[in-house]
């Protein structure tokens, strides 16, 4: 049961981000921009479907379920990966997943970033950029692997609800896709 | 050193929103809600939630965060500043309310791991006069600095070690809260 009585049958994030509008406005802001809006910026190599994945990655590194399920499910309908199989492969072992090089050495980055901002080596950041990654990659990692260490405390730590229909996740993946971060839409699919 | 190329000398996270203007100024706007506005039925002061802030960076070992909102807090509690090392050095015999104490104690397990917060401790905190606002808010302070500490240490930002530096910080911080810096 969550802790605090948020509006009943809204998943995750969005019974906190509706009991609390003023902070859901920039956390919102913030995602659609770092997952969406940065991915078309000349000086970026990552795609908002690998970005969605380095999201999916760390949620996964947290064990938070509703998260690494969400963006897992956005990431695998960036990618075309239909039976969310890639996805998969990268939260098990993403050294062996088909993945670039260079999203292998991000990927690292960001695990480092998960167990806290020092774990980051210079020897990381060096292999990302040998791998083709610019200022701007390296940027955007570090904060979406540090905002998803938010996001992921924020819908754990108020013990939200989650549901387990993935075609609920699947749903709301082509939504995201379609319309981003900061469209107020009705969560449920129709009745 | 920085990993990347910042193109400006400024410390910790203000050397980060100046180069990526499009990110801080959501990361600041949250700063500021949280920090300073804060949920309508809640109980915190602002030289509180800058407390809870200062103790998160304190566990995650982020200097540059603890030194400044430390600093603010310090400046929000005025002839109480010292409440605010008390804290940082011991919770359980610093003279701070029971009820914040026990949001202190979510705030350490939200950012060591989230799903430690348990019924009881949520109970605990109610029990000492904490409100829906209350408990919302300290999760989401202790999840941000989670986020903004890792942001800073993960990018090796630079952080003074003088602690005069951090003195003008916690004041400019106490006075305008969170306004996204120009670029220098």
């Amino acid at each position: 049961m969550p802790h605090i009585d948020f509006v009943p049958g809204l998943p995750g994030i969005r019974g906190p981000m509706a009991f609390s509008p003023e902070t859901a406005r920039p956390l919102n802001e913030l995602v659609n921009v770092l997952l969406r809006s940065n991915a078309n910026h000349p000086d970026s190599t990552l795609s908002a479907g690998e970005r969605e994945l380095i999201g999916t990655f760390v949620s996964a590194r947290n064990d938070c379920f509703f998260c690494q399920t969400i963006h897992g499910a956005v990431a695998s309908h960036h990618l075309g990966d239909t039976d969310w199989s890639l996805v998969q492969s990268v939260k098990q072992d993403y050294a062996n997943a088909a993945i670039s090089d260079k999203l292998k050495a991000l990927l690292a980055v960001a695990g480092s970033v998960q167990q806290g901002g020092k774990h980051v080596t210079a020897e990381q950041i060096e292999k990302a950029r040998s791998e083709g990654a610019t200022d701007r990659d390296i940027h955007d990692t570090v904060l979406i692997a540090a905002a998803f260490c938010m996001f992921n405390r924020y819908v754990d730590g108020l013990d939200t609800w989650a549901p387990d229909s993935s075609d609920l996740y699947r749903y709301r993946a082509q939504k995201v896709a379609e319309y981003g971060y900061t469209h107020e839409d009705h969560y449920m699919p129709p009745a | 050193m920085p990993h990347i190329q910042l193109n400006n000398d400024a410390p910790g996270i203000r050397s980060l929103v100046i180069y990526r203007p499009d990110t801080g100024k959501p990361l600041y706007e949250l700063a500021q809600a949280l920090l300073r506005a804060g949920s309508p039925d809640s109980t915190l002061s602002d030289a509180e939630r800058e407390l809870i802030a200062a103790f998160v960076s304190n566990q995650n070992c982020t200097d540059f965060c603890r030194n400044s909102h430390a600093a603010a807090s310090r400046y929000l509690f005025g002839e109480q500043a010292s409440i605010v090392d008390q804290t940082l050095q011991n919770p359980e015999t610093a003279p701070i309310s029971t009820k914040l104490r026990t949001l202190l104690t979510i705030a350490e397990r939200v950012t060591a791991d989230a799903r430690t917060v348990t019924d009881d401790v949520v109970a605990t905190a109610r029990a000492e006069g904490a409100t829906d606002g209350d408990i919302h808010d300290t999760v989401l302070i202790a999840a941000s600095f989670s986020m903004y500490n890792r942001y800073v240490d993960g990018l090796a930002t630079l952080a003074s070690d003088d602690p005069t530096d951090y003195v003008a910080m916690g004041e400019r911080m106490g006075t305008l809260g969170y306004v996204v810096p120009k670029p220098n």
